[in-house]
């Protein structure tokens, strides 16, 4: 008889992003109970996203850029150690000892110790106002020192060193970069490339000295730094913050005898083992062939390789393509394969056009049939192009100046998704190729979110999204289907043509519609579609009789249909905030007509089980102690949730319960494509949970940040930071314009999230049209707000007093008969309907 | 009207003219309402008014059974491949108003009964169609 087998104990160093991702993957196989796993992480918390640790001073929470979880963490069955930094490795007896004195034994070991900030040994640079920039400890350290400070100093003009003096700008310092290189980024970009990124930063008031080095770091007087350099020019400061490249963190490899690379890195080999074969490194801390890869994807590559290798399965690691493509202070940068044309017989061709400042640059083969290199400052619109040619080596047109030079008339030559070959990796962040792309649409996704769902391809950085939907829509034309946007068979046209439409013609009946530019009779699609259009345009009582049949039931009666065809009565509660008064008459009305009462997520009551002629009484009641409806059954804006804010919160810098009334009664009743959530938090701590809502609203000392395009429900999305420190007049109109915009553009029941993720430019192209009115349509948006705000009505008010649309609330035109098919049973105190089994019982009488 | 009189002839007033509502549906209750006589039993009807089509009344079973709720008659009404159904509000499902097919689930059919004006009152089968 087979014994069972005993688990594999798996010992993890080190827990950022590295790391955690090995961890991710090796939870998400079905070999994973296979191992017993312990993790030693030196930091207080698990894995957060270093690569957006700046938008910390942004706004974004620790938790918001948390990847790991402690209870996901022991769902997954493993041990996490946190603050607890492993000290020493015994080889022979294979164990682990921690600063706290835990020792583990393992079968395999992971090194995943990351790499730590390189500090030159300048004179004075340990004194108390010399920072680094890796953790969030760091961060906050540096946001401490920030407070009195009014000019900050980075050393280093590489990539992290621009991250850092962006975040010393936004901490409202002077800023300024001392590099000691001739150029910024000098990795990344030549010498043209890296001097208009120098123009462009200054411009943007960040001072950058080049050929700098610094001798000398001494506080002066006033408690200051003063920055000594060697050409006897010096600076004085309040901070400085070393950003000078990264060091692996190798030390316990090398006192346990690993074998190093001369300037450090643990050496591993193509199945990323060290010189111990039951040692595997991977991430910053690990030297392949004598480089560092100092990029998250490598170091994720690594951890899939390792997790592959210990599930029996073959797999290696041959280095990775270093490519970036970032904005750095708001500088579009793009650096691809031998940027500076080392390679023998490279060639290169050069666009400059200072007036806009864009710099592009190719790097060619001697016959310039193949992209070795490039490099982009200004513009990145043709990274994704160039990439693909590079990684793919692809032959490149007869004339390869087109690919960089400015479109005259439109005409550039693009890569067809048909030029890739199957291997082509269209989704670095996910690893997704083309391949993979095909065969699920070969397999039965459709279009573009179904594609997304299952790959996750472009759902990382959301950078390949052009290339992906090119990818899918060839590949659907190439299976013989039609990419078909039309909203149904009635409608040859998206709900954005027909938006349009509208508009345009001033169409007013879904009838008309019907006739001009339809056919048929219409459907359960584009009858409710239509009449959100209609109502978002003209904004007409949803009652008007050409309106009545095109309704869903719940926009028709006012009400959420339930399972049981009985309705549940939401009042709209601005704010969240309600008076003592008001809220015994929401008891008096579930008491009188027994009502199940529940609190809602969106800081409402929510009444259940009225019978459908009881909704006019019940709203004459609602409607006379003050209520309005809550529009809980439209495709409309429901509530704007908020914390209590300045006046009564200890922490908080603004009266976000106002703003929330202000925002909620200007919105209240704007239909939609879908339904819209908000919420306003008075200050960072973020109690009314903003980021998880359509439009999110955030105190901060100066006003207001504005989160847009979030969501909670079955596929939750964080949003999207917009716009900072608002007053309340801009924050009102971006949200007018965000709002309109949608409403005109979004898909048929598409939420701001999706329509976020489909539309073409992402959030720049957002802000370009809502802040910088790129096409003009702020004013006009605005108008079209300002006629949605100006002609609502309570619906239900208007109901009420309305003879012929209170017939419509009859459960039978014949008889005043309740529906005997309605019945309820009580549990915990409260009515709820009956079960098929229940309702039998209750007819046979015992 | 409160009360319906049941009639030994096969057509049975539902309701009038006015109760409709154009383009939509309403729901009327027939069968023996005092519920003191056998001949027929106590049923909704989903009564649906299109004047512009060629067949303007339709009647047909109120109960969902796959939702197990009495709630056609507040479906919209669809055409589908060139056939009027009614979308059942809570799933979703198509009915068609002709038959009562349901087109999701080929062994699922409502009943449907002829249905006509009789000056500006609506009478109904007292029958159920044959299938």
């Amino acid at each position: 008889m087979v014994e069972p087998r005993a688990k594999q104990k798996l010992i993890v160093i080190g827990n950022g992003m590295v790391g955690h991702h090995f961890l991710e993957q090796l939870a998400a196989r079905p070999e994973n109970a296979l191992f017993e796993v312990t993790v030693f992480c030196a930091e207080p918390r698990p894995a957060y996203d270093r690569v957006h640790l700046s938008e910390y001073f942004a706004g974004r929470s620790a938790d918001d850029l948390a990847l790991g979880r402690i209870d996901q963490y022991r769902d997954w069955g493993y041990d996490l150690l946190l603050n607890d930094a492993a000290v020493s490795i015994d080889r022979e007896k294979r164990t682990v000892t921690s600063a706290s004195g835990v020792e583990k034994t393992y079968d395999r070991l992971i090194l995943a110790t990351g790499s730590y900030p390189f500090v030159p040994p300048i004179p004075g640079h340990e004194h108390g106002k010399c920072f680094v920039y890796r953790t969030l400890e760091d961060l906050d350290a540096i946001r401490a020192a920030s407070e009195n400070a009014t000019t900050g100093v980075v050393v280093g003009g590489g990539l992290l060193g621009l991250e850092a003096a962006n975040a010393l700008k936004e901490l409202g310092l002077e800023a300024h970069v001392v590099e000691f290189a001739p150029g910024l980024m000098g990795i990344q970009l030549d010498e043209g490339g890296s001097g208009l990124l120098k123009d462009k930063i200054e411009d943007l008031g960040v001072t950058v000295h080049t050929s700098t080095a610094t001798e000398l770091i001494e506080e002066v007087d006033s408690g200051r730094l003063r920055m000594q350099f060697k050409d006897d020019r010096e600076l004085v400061t309040d901070l400085i913050v070393f950003s000078a490249g990264i060091r692996p963190e190798d030390k316990l490899a090398q006192a346990a005898g690993l074998q190093l690379g001369e300037r450090g890195g643990i050496v591993i080999d193509e199945s990323c083992r060290t010189s111990d074969g039951n040692i595997f490194a991977i991430g910053e801390c690990a030297l392949y062939e004598n480089f560092i890869y100092g990029l998250v994807a490598p170091g994720y590559t690594m951890a899939r390789n390792v997790v592959s290798l210990l599930c029996g399965e073959e797999a290696s690691f041959t280095g990775a393509d270093m490519s970036t493509k970032l904005k750095l202070l708001g500088v579009e940068v793009g650096s691809i394969g031998d940027a500076h044309g080392r390679a023998e017989g490279a060639a290169a061709i050069t666009f400059v056009d200072e007036q806009s400042g864009i710099y592009k640059r190719i790097i060619t083969d001697g016959d310039g049939r193949k992209l070795l290199g490039a490099v982009l400052v200004g513009d990145t619109g043709d990274y994704d192009q160039l990439l693909q040619y590079h990684l793919n080596d692809i032959d490149l047109p007869e004339h390869p100046e087109q690919l960089i030079l400015p479109a005259a008339d439109g005409d550039a030559p693009t890569l067809g998704a048909g030029a890739l070959p199957a291997t082509a990796t269209i989704c670095s962040c996910h690893n997704v190729s083309k391949g993979q792309i095909v065969d699920v649409v070969q397999g039965g996704c459709c279009s573009l979110g179904e594609v997304k769902d299952v790959t996750r391809a472009s759902t990382g950085c959301g950078g390949c999204s052009a290339l992906l939907k090119n990818v899918v829509d060839e590949e659907l034309a190439a299976l013989g289907m039609e990419v078909n946007n039309h909203l149904c068979a009635h409608f040859e046209f998206t709900r954005q043509e027909l938006f349009h439409i509208v508009q345009v013609e001033e169409i007013r009946t879904f009838e008309d519609l019907l006739q001009k530019h339809g056919s048929g009779r219409g459907c359960e699609i584009c009858k409710p579609t239509v009449a959100s259009i209609l109502a978002s345009l003209w904004n007409d009582h949803i009652h008007h009789r050409p309106h009545v049949g095109l309704q869903d039931t719940n926009d028709t009666f006012m009400a959420n249909m339930q399972k049981n065809g009985s309705y549940s009565v939401v009042p709209r509660v601005p704010g969240g905030e309600i008076t003592p008064d008001k809220l015994i008459v929401l008891g008096q009305v579930a008491k009188k007509y027994d009502l199940y009462t529940k609190i809602t997520g969106g800081q409402r009551v929510d009444l259940f089980g009225a019978r459908l002629e009881q909704l006019p009484e019940i709203w004459r009641e609602l409607i006379e102690a003050g209520f309005e409806t809550g529009h809980a059954y439209g495709k409309s804006l429901r509530t704007v949730k908020s914390c209590v804010g300045s006046t009564w919160c200890r922490f908080g810098v603004q009266d976000s319960v106002a703003m929330a009334l202000h925002i909620e009664n200007r919105y209240k009743g704007l239909r939609s494509p879908h339904k819209i959530k908000m919420a306003v938090s008075g200050c960072t701590r973020e109690c009314a949970e903003a980021q998880s809502k359509d439009v999110g609203v955030i105190a901060t000392e100066n006003g207001w940040n504005l989160f847009v395009c979030g969501n909670g429900g079955m596929r939750p999305r964080h949003a999207d930071l917009f716009a900072t420190d608002l007053d309340d007049e801009t924050l009102v109109r971006y949200i007018d314009r965000f709002l309109m915009f949608y409403v005109r553009t979004a898909d048929k029941l598409q939420r701001t999230s999706v329509w976020l993720e489909n539309l073409e430019g992402g959030l720049d192209y957002l802000r370009e049209v809502i802040i910088d009115d790129k096409l003009g349509l702020g004013e006009e948006l605005e108008v079209q707000m300002a006629n949605v705000v100006g002609t609502y009505q309570c619906e239900w008010k208007t109901a009420i007093n309305d003879p012929e649309m209170l017939k419509r609330f009859r459960q039978f035109v014949n008889t005043d008969e309740p529906d005997e098919k309605i019945v309820f049973v009580e549990e915990r105190g409260q009515p709820r309907p009956a079960r098929e089994e229940e309702v039998v019982k209750i007819a046979e009488p015992a | 009207m409160t009360e319906v009189a049941i009639t030994p002839t096969p057509w049975q007033p539902v309701c009038q003219r006015s109760d409709l509502v154009a383009d939509s549906g309403v729901c009327v209750l027939v069968g023996d309402v005092s519920a003191a006589g056998p001949l027929a039993p106590r049923r909704s009807i989903a009564l649906f008014f299109i004047p512009h089509a060629e067949q303007q009344l339709y009647a047909i079973d109120n109960w969902d059974p796959i939702a197990g709720a009495g709630v056609i008659a507040r479906g919209i009404i669809a055409e589908v491949d060139g056939e009027l159904t009614v979308a059942s509000p809570l799933y979703k499902q198509h009915f068609r108003l002709r038959d009562g097919q349901c087109l999701e689930d080929p062994g699922i059919r409502l009943d449907t009964f002829a249905a006509a004006f009789d000056g500006d009152t609506v009478v109904i089968a007292s029958m159920p169609d044959s299938p």
